[in-house]
């Protein structure tokens, strides 16, 4: 019997609660959360090219603005079969994800940061031209996805799905950081050529990992475009990118948690802040400047250095899962 | 498809393409020698842009509105680098992207806090409100100016890279910082010099393009990408490179813009050519970008490295 330590105590925790959260919480609540559970889906997609292979990617927005059109698209012309759109946002974020990951893995440091972003401008500027799908304001959808009986027309609804995806993508996340898939990466992170010395063509499995990465943000695209019934190029731009990277490290970099930290402490520091002033944005321009100033080992990282004041007994089964 | 058509395209690209240097230059140089990214210098293009409405809107004065931009390149630049970039030097790019990517919302809400959502409109004096003639069309005179200004400063930044004492350390900064700081040069100094050099001329091409395009809040954005653009292009650090790749890149999003939906009707139907054409267009750069990283990742001028 091992003890469980705060840093894996209290975002379980957490999940428990959000479990239970929609059917106590006023639906208003519930949306909100539900925003929080896709962006911390979107986020943990990042974090796995971000966090544990070390590209910064700015350019994700792209792959959560595919997600979101590849339910609008079908349901412009009336598809609302979910599964059709699953198919469709697999394909599209795999491809683009393939030939832009190959293109952008050619490079790496500034000029990487540079190219992903630029290939997420490529696609914003491109659905923005495409003005009979709405253009520069955006694409309705009038039927929500059907995936057999279930459809997610309501918040409740999204919210479930968003909360399976989350919990099923956080424990594949913690058993990927430990398999040779995940070490390979993270080892590739901090010393890429001594990874390529032992013989491992590290490129290709950051190219897997950017891939993933791609698709698993599209699935929070398709949960986006249900919750908000909408999609817009405005969650293609930058900005969205950007706002995922601060997620991501806000977090805990390459942390199997910090992606639902992460969110939920970046939506809910804007949602008190818009409470507060109408000027929110430039007191969260500071803290995100305090963020990266004082050094990036997030909430997670804070959460870590209280599993130290815990004296526990620490299995040697956990203490490599660490490593 | 007339001549006059063409020259006054190739004029808007060139015109387009010098304020992408003046933009870029300072870019590059930051890259390349402290290598670090900016996120935040479109801002400094928003703040020039805003400190020219604001000075030439109560002075009148359209001269003292570029001093004012040029001094608050300056003045933010040395802030900037004073408070946030210096101290980030020594840290990977991830946490260049999240302090700059702060820095931009911060000063995005700010300028919204003073001077409103609405944006705001700058008067051309007088003088540089008419057009000249060449060879029997017109063109605006104000677009000459930006030409000449921009080509001026790149003449200028050749001069002093290439000509001066501190262009050398520049030069030997580039290519290897420690050993010019163990050389009992003082990089510190130099670094922080750069970053407002740069960031003046950001300022600069902002107080350029305000009467040209509207003075609002998150305008540096989308001219800061297509600066990044042409850095990559060109190959990040190389000021020459910049150059070459501003007016590349100007020319070709200004030409491509104009004569993409043109050239499609001729193979496709109006329908098609209506609806792929301006998405072609305007996705242009971002696929020259790709064509020359996917060739030579280094970019096509790039700076010569130890």
């Amino acid at each position: 019997m091992t003890t469980i330590r705060p840093s894996t105590l209290i975002p379980l925790l957490l999940l428990a609660a959000l479990a239970v959260l929609p059917f106590a919480a006023e639906s208003y609540y519930t949306a909100f959360f539900a925003r929080v559970l896709i962006y911390a889906v979107a986020a943990s997609a990042l974090n796995l090219a971000l966090g544990m292979g070390g590209m910064v990617s700015l350019g994700h927005a792209l792959f959560l603005g595919l997600g979101m059109y590849s339910v609008a698209l079908p349901a412009h012309f009336g598809i609302d079969d979910g599964w059709l759109q699953l198919a469709l946002c697999v394909a599209a974020c795999g491809l683009v994800g393939l030939v832009t990951g190959a293109i952008s893995l050619r490079t790496s440091g500034i000029a990487f940061i540079m190219i992903t972003l630029a290939f997420a401008q490529m696609g914003y500027f491109l659905v923005v031209s495409l003005k009979q799908f709405g253009g520069d304001d955006g694409l309705p959808i009038a039927g929500a996805s059907r995936f057999f009986g279930l459809e997610l027309a309501s918040a409740e609804a999204v919210y479930g799905a968003a909360f399976c995806l989350l919990l099923a993508l956080t424990a594949w996340v913690a058993r990927l950081r430990v398999s040779p898939f995940g070490m390979t990466l993270r080892a590739g992170r901090q010393n890429a050529r001594r990874v390529a010395s032992v013989g491992l063509a590290l490129p290709r499995y950051q190219l897997a990992a950017y891939v993933l990465s791609a698709v698993l943000c599209g699935l929070a695209g398709m949960l986006l475009a249900n919750l908000n019934a909408y999609a817009s190029p405005s969650s293609m731009s930058w900005m969205v990118s950007g706002e995922l990277i601060v997620m991501v490290v806000l977090g805990g970099m390459g942390s199997v948690f910090g992606p639902l930290l992460g969110a939920l402490a970046f939506l809910g520091i804007e949602e008190l802040l818009k409470g507060l002033t109408e000027h929110w944005m430039a007191i969260f321009g500071l803290l995100i400047l305090a963020v990266a100033l004082l050094g990036k080992s997030g909430i997670a990282g804070l959460l870590a250095r209280l599993d130290a004041r815990v004296p526990a007994r620490r299995s040697p089964r956990l203490a490599e899962g660490r490593a | 498809m007339s001549a006059s058509l063409l020259i006054a395209q190739l004029l808007n690209g060139l015109q387009y393409g010098v304020l992408l240097f003046l933009l870029a230059a300072g870019l590059t140089l930051v890259f390349g020698i402290m290598s670090f990214v900016n996120l935040a210098h479109g801002s400094l293009y928003m703040l020039g842009a805003y400190a020219l409405a604001v000075v030439s809107g109560a002075t009148g004065s359209f001269a003292l509105g570029v001093a004012a931009a040029l001094a608050t390149g300056i003045v933010v630049g040395a802030l900037l680098e004073w408070a946030a970039a210096s101290r980030l030097y020594r840290r990977d790019h991830l946490d260049h992207v999240l302090a700059t990517f702060g820095l931009v919302l911060f000063f995005n809400e700010l300028t919204r806090m003073v001077w409103g959502p609405q944006p705001l409109f700058v008067a051309l004096p007088e003088a540089l409100s008419g057009t000249v003639e060449l060879m029997g069309f017109f063109y605006p005179a104000y677009r000459f100016l930006i030409i000449a200004v921009g080509l001026a400063v790149a003449l200028g930044s050749a001069w002093l890279i290439h000509r001066t004492r501190l262009g050398m350390l520049i030069r030997a900064g580039s290519v290897n910082p420690q050993m010019v700081g163990a050389l009992g040069v003082n990089i510190r100094l130099l670094n922080a010099l750069l970053f407002a050099l740069g960031a003046a001329l950001a300022a600069l091409a902002g107080a350029m393009a305000g009467p040209i395009l509207s003075v609002q809040s998150g305008m540096g954005e989308p001219v800061l990408i297509t600066a990044l653009v042409v850095i990559v292009i060109g190959g990040i650090g190389s000021v020459s490179g910049a150059f070459y790749a501003a007016l590349i890149v100007g020319l070709t999003d200004t030409l491509g813009r104009t004569y993409l939906p043109l050239l499609m009707r001729e193979f496709a139907s109006r329908e098609i050519a209506s609806a792929a054409g301006p998405a072609l267009a305007s996705m242009l750069i971002y696929l020259l970008m790709a064509v020359v990283l996917a060739l030579r990742p280094q970019g096509l001028f790039p700076a010569h490295r130890g």
